[in-house]
């Protein structure tokens, strides 16, 4: 069996690159150093690492000064603190200003298991996404991690990682080809697109294994970014295949299934069905079984999959 | 930086509240008695203690200065302008549509260091830019002006730790000690008293000051800049309203608005005569 990694572990490979590489790269953290992996970065480069304690909304508007001052903080906590609790903080100090702080939350979705809904992150792609100047990320391995968060650092202006806590199988395959903004079509299909993001995109293709046995092609698109969102491969995918079925470990409410459907209703419209959480919380539970439970599944996605088949014209 | 005169920095005080009452009243809103109350503590920044320059805003090595109480950056904005950062025409735009002057203040207005006008964030943006300062090695200093009502929110303590615990002894911070906020008083609405015991006890020098008293003032800046191993605040005690009598008699009244038309020479003839 292939290793198992989170994408949290990616985004700490990437930091310790960074360090060699990028000497304006400072790394801020709320107290959760070792779980969002910046201890790594912390141990090899403790001059330029700073701990604000259990206090988000103070590290996110410092991370503004900094980022004033030409350095390129990178402020990593988890999900649901990041762009919940400091959602003012990344409202004001640093959209507003366009600045260059890259806002990590790891541990988001509800894979984070057993600490229930208190700290499964939810909604934060919800509410970053609606922030002008904002650049919404979410890795699917923790190759695309560490690749995402290398990306992040070169490019200009405000960026959100969403970061998991749960290890999973690298299923990329990047050749240098990595692009904030372009989406990956993982395999190709004919009679509808399952447009994926983060780990569901594992759960897209073990999906589309199950259809291609009922005699149903799917095409399998790793929407990496959210923000901004490669139009294009929706509107193609749209006029190719004539049937979408999102997959997030996340609220579908302005989440990716949202933010597909804004493009595909301006655009294309074709029958859509979405799957993630459904305006509620999570709770309590292991990873996979709660994944399982609430249908953020390669089950789940093939009963949407064949949904939505019916509703295509 | 030699002293100037008290009297010059006076002469310098009036025209900043009469920009400040003109340029609101133009407007037609904004934030008049928090404005008035600071101006004299943004002119002994400006006009005494920061190393900054006009003609070149982004200086690697300048002070830089946060204006964390953001609704009071008409006062921010007249300073600046005089101080040559741009064009004095340029008051009268405050608030239109177009405008480098925003009704909150922002980084559009060429020398503003942040953005601000969500009350609490000013202190820990200075904090990262004295961090970032210490850490390559530039011996410049960061002032923080936060208002009184400000230090309702959480987020002010947060930041007054983490300057602490790092030892940021380049960060000044001043607060706008006027008693009042949007509501009324502080003492009514939700009292921060003992403010002086609070700061020292989240490990900072605490310096008092009569905030119109520029020798009291630049004494406090050239103190703070002594002090090492720690960051000092200042609370500087002020009038809200301070220099028109109908505004600081109805301080609360004119926190978001500006003057009436028919009442600005009014106002402007009691600038005048002020001492």
């Amino acid at each position: 069996m292939a290793d198992l990694k989170a994408t949290r572990d990616g985004f700490g490979e990437a930091l310790v690159e960074l360090g060699k590489t990028n000497e304006n790269v400072v790394v801020l953290s709320a107290d959760l150093a070792s779980s969002v992996r910046a201890n790594w970065f912390k141990d090899k480069y403790p001059g330029r690492f700073f701990d604000f304690g259990v206090a988000e909304q103070d590290m996110m508007s410092t991370a503004a000064g900094f980022a004033l001052s030409g350095k390129i903080p990178f402020a990593a906590t988890f999900g649901v603190f990041a762009s919940g609790r400091a959602w003012d903080q990344i409202r004001v100090s640093i959209c507003y200003m366009n600045l260059n702080v890259k806002i990590v939350g790891s541990h988001g979705g509800i894979s984070v298991g057993p600490d229930g809904a208190s700290h499964q992150a939810l909604e934060e792609i919800t509410l970053m996404r609606v922030l002008p100047n904002m650049t919404v990320i979410v890795p699917c391995d923790s190759e695309e991690a560490r690749l995402a968060t290398i990306a992040a650092a070169a490019h200009k202006g405000p960026v959100y990682l969403r970061l998991g806590r749960e290890p999973f199988p690298i299923i990329t395959d990047y050749k240098g080809d990595y692009k904030i903004g372009r989406a990956v079509t993982m395999a190709d299909g004919t009679d509808l697109t399952i447009v994926g993001t983060g780990i569901m995109v594992q759960e897209a293709l073990k999906a589309r294994e199950e259809l291609k046995k009922q005699g149903i092609s799917a095409r399998v698109i790793n929407l990496h970014t959210i923000k901004p969102i490669d139009k294009e491969a929706l509107i193609k995918a749209a006029k190719e295949t004539g049937a979408i079925v999102t997959a997030e470990e996340h609220t579908v409410s302005g989440g990716l299934g949202g933010a597909v459907a804004e493009v595909l209703v301006e655009n294309f419209p074709v029958p859509v069905r979405m799957v993630g959480m459904k305006d509620r919380f999570g709770e309590s539970g292991e990873a996979k079984e709660l994944m399982k439970y609430f249908g953020l599944s390669h089950e789940g996605l093939v009963t949407a999959a064949l949904e939505v088949l019916k509703l295509k014209k | 930086m030699n002293r100037p005169s008290v009297e010059e920095l006076k002469g310098i005080a009036r025209e900043i509240r009469k920009d400040v009452v003109t340029m609101l009243c133009e407007a037609g809103s904004g934030h008049t008695s928090g404005s008035l109350s600071c101006v004299d503590i943004v002119v002994a920044l400006y006009y005494y203690k920061l190393q900054n320059d006009p003609k070149d805003p982004k200086w690697a090595a300048r002070d830089r200065f946060v204006l964390s109480k953001g609704h009071t950056c008409p006062t921010l904005y007249a300073v600046l302008a005089r101080r040559g950062f741009f064009p004095c025409d340029a008051l009268m735009t405050l608030r239109k549509r177009g405008s480098i002057l925003q009704g909150h203040a922002t980084i559009s207005t060429p020398g503003c260091e942040a953005s601000t006008g969500s009350l609490g964030q000013g202190l820990s943006i200075a904090n990262g830019m004295a961090l970032a300062g210490r850490m390559d090695f530039k011996d410049y200093r960061v002032y923080c002006l936060m208002g009184d009502g400000e230090q309702d929110e959480g987020q002010i303590w947060e930041a007054a730790m983490t300057a602490a615990h790092y030892k940021l002894d380049n960060i000044c911070g001043i607060i706008d000690y006027n008693k009042q906020q949007i509501g009324g008083w502080l003492s009514d609405v939700k009292n921060i008293e003992p403010l002086k015991d609070k700061w020292a006890a989240f490990g900072w020098n605490v310096i008092e000051a009569d905030g119109h008293d520029f020798k009291q003032l630049m004494d406090a800046l050239d103190k703070a800049e002594m002090i090492k191993g720690k960051p000092t605040v200042i609370i500087a005690h002020t009038v809200k309203g301070k220099g028109v009598s109908f505004i600081e008699k109805n301080s609360v009244g004119f926190h978001g608005t500006a003057v009436k038309k028919a009442d600005l020479e009014k106002a402007i003839k009691e600038i005048e005569e002020g001492k």
